[in-house]
């Protein structure tokens, strides 16, 4: 298997719509070449109709695509030679996992010996060289995954496009792939696109990531990037769980710390630069229960009463209600630890810089 | 799972405890059922095959039947050509269903209601009723024959023989293979061709590699059974005087030597094992194949639009193949109305005194069918619903063995049903009389009956599937017996499926010939079919047949959209996809 020569991929102004529904509005990209790149969202969110648009199936859509230099908006699927790994893994049943993988061999009109030889490397790559005489319904589900990616890898294709391929599989084998996955692409640097809606799946191996709603893209950046710095309300929520209070900021003259107040009539000082219409964010594990002595140094100081407490095995949840607001606090959880009851009293604290205050 | 006296497993589980099972209700029920099906079905074929085997004057067992049959000049032909028809009518059945399955399914394409329809109208006429009327469209001395001749001075030999028998065939059970095929089309993953396209496969290469193989059980299962149909088939030989096929050869040697000719349970033994032959074909071509995998976005192939010059073609196609497919009903429509019809392209002059004739003088036929068929359908559903209940809902020893009999009928053809009737039940008097049971014009029903059973009981065990267990169990859990729970849940539950599964087998009934035509004992007694038969064998009588025929078709229809109507409303009322 040699090193392909890896190239990017350009999505500019991409829109597409069955009939009158529009399921991509607008989508702009730019993916590295060699980047395992992550298309993350709900369902219905488009990420499946941009892979398939860039693989060319569905309607021809808006704007460009470029895979490289060469713009494929208008091309057939057999003329793109990107390689796609479907959902289901569609291994043809009336074949055998050799006659499988050699087939986009055959459809180049590679000569049989060399035929031969790079099967028997795909299959290696995926350690499952043993099995070229067997039929797809005899192979477990994992097994079938790594044959649908040898029949791929073997025609060395410039991109490498993954649509939700962990969905189908056990829980316990969807974290052994991945990582199998991530291996085979990193030895191989091809660029690569993996849908999923599992943020866990996208957050471990993604270099970048793209979150998807309704068509639109969200936000682009690294999982941590994401997690961090949320530009809205959607990744905030989708990506991990976050306490999220809306409210108005108004700048005072001088600029500096401003008068947020929520729309509980909550009111604090913050140091931001946004103004108007605006959401505080932070994640439950970075706001601690406060004693009464505690003070918040260069943070934000909030009291209220413990609505349920929950028990989630490496942490307790505590749902508290903070003048209309309902906020979650995770605490860690150790054996022997003791800990706050429902209707208890207590203050919180969290961290300017654990703070994110994001437009509406 | 009670008891180390278990022996073998499977249909005869030989434990006290499902034998104590048989004390209850059900369990009286399903013996008396299996004493009918034992009497009615299993008996006479298996009398029909031991015969088969045994020396007409002395009773010993010998297969010098066998051999007389095979050195026989003329039955080695009737083999042959029972197997040439069925064969070629499997292969224009399919020439005509291949374009039409794949304009549907490849393609958005606007005719689809069309087709579909296209695909119905053939369903509603048995083949023999038919088959005189296409003599006088395509026949030598034919409409189309007349015109080509006129104009271009060559004729084509569409009903010579046994082109006549294949055509009628092929017109008939496309819409079979249209189905068939397009299922089998739909069915496939809809990645199958995606992941082809994806790696460099498209057109004729793909359609070879990939869609090809992957749509062939789904179709060899439905043409092995349009084979066995063809092959069993008496009624459209036998009314278009293609006398050297197997079918007809049984019922000619029966009728004309005797119930004691051993070349009639020959033949019997030879449909049999073809049939059961062509089911055996049919189950395999399905085993451990299943191609359709469910996945997001739904089945089937890619579809695209048709270009200006592709839709040209996608109609002229249909057309041509709607002119075939309305042939037998336009031509037995105007036969029914013809004054004289013979030498033209068209009658001389139109009359409605055949319907007038068929009322007045004939319409026994009429009333003896709808008695007849409705009796049969009645039998069939109730049997049906017993049976269903019985196998699905309980675990009553031999349960299984009693569906397996009852589908059994479908590998019986008509003909041998027939042989068989009479063979047992001509020393067999009626209860309290002097008659034969063989005369009696309810053995009719019960062939009747009998043979429409499988479809039927395939109609009640969908049903049935359809009521939820937990819906017994809530009417059993506040007090209802099991007896009560049927009456008042599941059986109006079903209610829907039932009558559905009754109307069809009143439609299917009110035609059948193969069977009715050796049990008929005076034409008094006689059914439609069997009237249309006889009035055909006289040119007078070819116009009151076509009126019979019509009215035959009617009766077929409205049975084909009542019961069509009536699935549909269960679904909505019951709330069931």
């Amino acid at each position: 298997m040699s090193n392909n020569q890896s190239v990017g991929i350009s999505i500019k102004n991409v829109g597409l719509s069955f009939g009158d529904t529009e399921v991509l509005k607008g989508v702009n990209l730019e993916i590295k070449p060699g980047e395992f790149f992550a298309f993350l969202g709900p369902s219905g969110s488009g990420k499946s109709t941009l892979l398939r648009a860039i693989a060319g199936f569905g309607p021809t859509p808006t704007g460009q695509i470029l895979i490289g230099d060469t713009d494929v908006t208008s091309m057939q699927p057999w003329q793109r030679n990107v390689g796609m790994v479907f959902q289901n893994y569609a291994l043809w049943p009336h074949m055998t996992v050799q006659e499988n993988v050699a087939f986009g061999l055959e459809e180049r009109k590679v000569p049989k010996s060399e035929i031969a030889v790079k099967v028997q490397q795909a299959l290696e790559l995926v350690d499952l060289a043993n099995l070229s005489n067997r039929r797809p319904s005899e192979l477990s589900g994992g097994q079938q995954q790594r044959i649908a990616l040898a029949r791929t890898v073997v025609v060395e294709p410039k991109v490498l496009l993954l649509d939700e391929p962990l969905s189908n599989l056990d829980a316990n084998l969807r974290v052994q792939m991945r990582r199998d996955i991530l291996k085979l692409q990193q030895k191989l640097g091809l660029t690569t696109i993996f849908v999923t809606h599992d943020q866990e799946e996208a957050n471990t191996t993604a270099d970048r990531m793209a979150v998807l709603s309704n068509g639109v893209i969200q936000q682009v950046g690294a999982p941590m990037d994401l997690y961090d710095a949320p530009v809205n309300r959607f990744v905030a929520n989708f990506i991990g769980s976050a306490n999220i209070i809306d409210g108005s900021i108004a700048n005072d003259a001088a600029g500096n710390t401003t008068r947020f107040v929520s729309d509980q009539g909550l009111s604090l000082d913050l140091t931001t630069p946004a103004s108007g219409k605006v959401s505080l964010i932070f994640r439950p594990q970075n706001t601690f229960l406060l004693g009464d002595q505690d003070t918040v140094d260069n943070g934000i100081r909030l009291s209220g009463h413990i609505v349920y407490r929950e028990f989630l095995g490496s942490l307790i949840r505590y749902g508290i209600d903070v003048q209309g607001h309902l906020l979650s606090v995770d605490e860690m959880h150790s054996i022997g630890k003791t800990h706050r009851n429902v209707n208890d009293k207590v203050s919180l604290g969290v961290c300017h810089d654990q703070a994110v205050v994001v437009n509406q | 799972m009670p008891s180390n006296t278990s022996t073998r497993k499977g249909i005869f589980r030989l434990d006290f405890k499902s034998m104590q099972s048989i004390k209850w209700g059900p369990g009286i029920v399903a013996s008396l059922i299996g004493l009918f099906l034992l009497i009615v079905l299993v008996m006479p074929v298996a009398k029909v095959m031991y015969v088969a085997f045994q020396d007409p004057d002395s009773g010993a067992l010998t297969i010098n039947n066998f051999i007389d049959f095979f050195n026989a000049a003329l039955f080695r032909e009737s083999f042959v050509n029972s197997f040439y028809v069925a064969s070629m009518s499997v292969v224009f059945a399919t020439l005509i269903a291949m374009p039409l399955a794949y304009f549907t399914t490849r393609f958005n394409f606007a005719g689809s209601t069309l087709i579909q329809t296209l695909g119905m109208i053939p369903l509603i006429m048995p083949p023999f009723v038919g088959a005189v009327a296409m003599q006088l469209f395509f026949g030598g001395n034919g409409s189309v024959n007349l015109l080509l001749d006129d104009y271009f001075g060559f004729t084509v030999p569409f009903m010579e023989g046994l082109n006549g028998v294949i055509l009628v065939q092929s017109v008939h059970f496309f819409p079979f293979i249209l189905i068939n095929l397009s299922a089998s089309l739909n069915n496939i993953d809809r990645s199958m061709e995606e992941a082809a396209l994806n790696l460099g496969s498209s057109g004729m290469r793909l359609f070879r590699r990939i869609v090809f193989p992957l749509a062939m059980p789904g179709y060899i299962a439905g043409a092995s059974l349009v084979f066995l149909k063809v092959f069993d088939d008496l009624g459209t030989p036998l009314l278009l005087n293609v006398n050297n096929m197997l079918a007809p050869q049984a019922y000619l040697r029966i009728s004309s030597v005797g119930i004691s000719d051993p070349i009639g349970y020959v033949i019997s033994v030879i449909l049999v094992l073809f049939s059961l032959f062509s089911m055996w074909v049919s189950f395999l071509a399905m085993k451990d194949k299943d191609y359709a995998t469910s996945q997001k976005g739904g089945g089937g192939l890619l579809r695209r639009d048709l270009k200006k010059g592709e839709k040209i073609g996608c109609y002229a196609v249909i057309t041509i193949i709607l002119l075939f497919v309305l042939a037998p009903h336009t031509a037995l429509g105007l036969l029914s109305v013809a004054t004289v019809w013979s030498y033209s392209p068209l009658p001389d002059g139109y009359t409605f005194d055949h319907y007038v004739e068929v009322f007045e003088t004939a319409n026994q036929f009429i009333t003896n069918t709808l008695l007849y068929a409705g009796l049969a359908g009645l039998i069939d559903i109730v049997l049906g619903t017993a049976i269903a209940y019985i196998v699905w809902r309980t675990d009553i020893w031999g349960r299984k063995a009693l569906d397996l009999v009852a589908m059994g009928a479908l590998a019986i053809p008509g003909v041998v049903i027939g042989i068989g009737y009479l063979r047992m039940f001509y020393d067999v008097n009626l209860p309290f009389s002097d008659e034969p049971m063989a005369t009696w014009w309810g053995i009719m029903v019960i062939a009747l009956a009998v043979r429409r059973l499988p479809y039927a009981l395939r109609a009640c065990v969908a049903a049935l599937q359809q009521v939820s267990l937990s819906l017994e169990e809530a009417a059993e859990s506040l007090g209802a017996s099991k007896w009560g729970t049927i009456r008042r849940v599941v059986v109006p539950l079903m209610s829907g499926g039932i009558l559905a599964g009754f109307v069809t087998s009143f439609a299917t009934a009110a035609v059948e010939l193969s069977a009715t035509i050796m049990l008929v004992a005076k034409e008094g007694d006689a059914p439609l079919a069997y009237g249309i038969y006889v009035f055909m064998q006289s040119a007078a009588g070819r116009g009151p047949g076509a009126a019979l025929g019509i009215i035959a078709v009617v009766i077929v229809g409205l049975g084909t959209y009542a019961s069509h109507v009536i699935i549909e409303r269960t679904k909505k009322t019951n709330g069931l996809k």
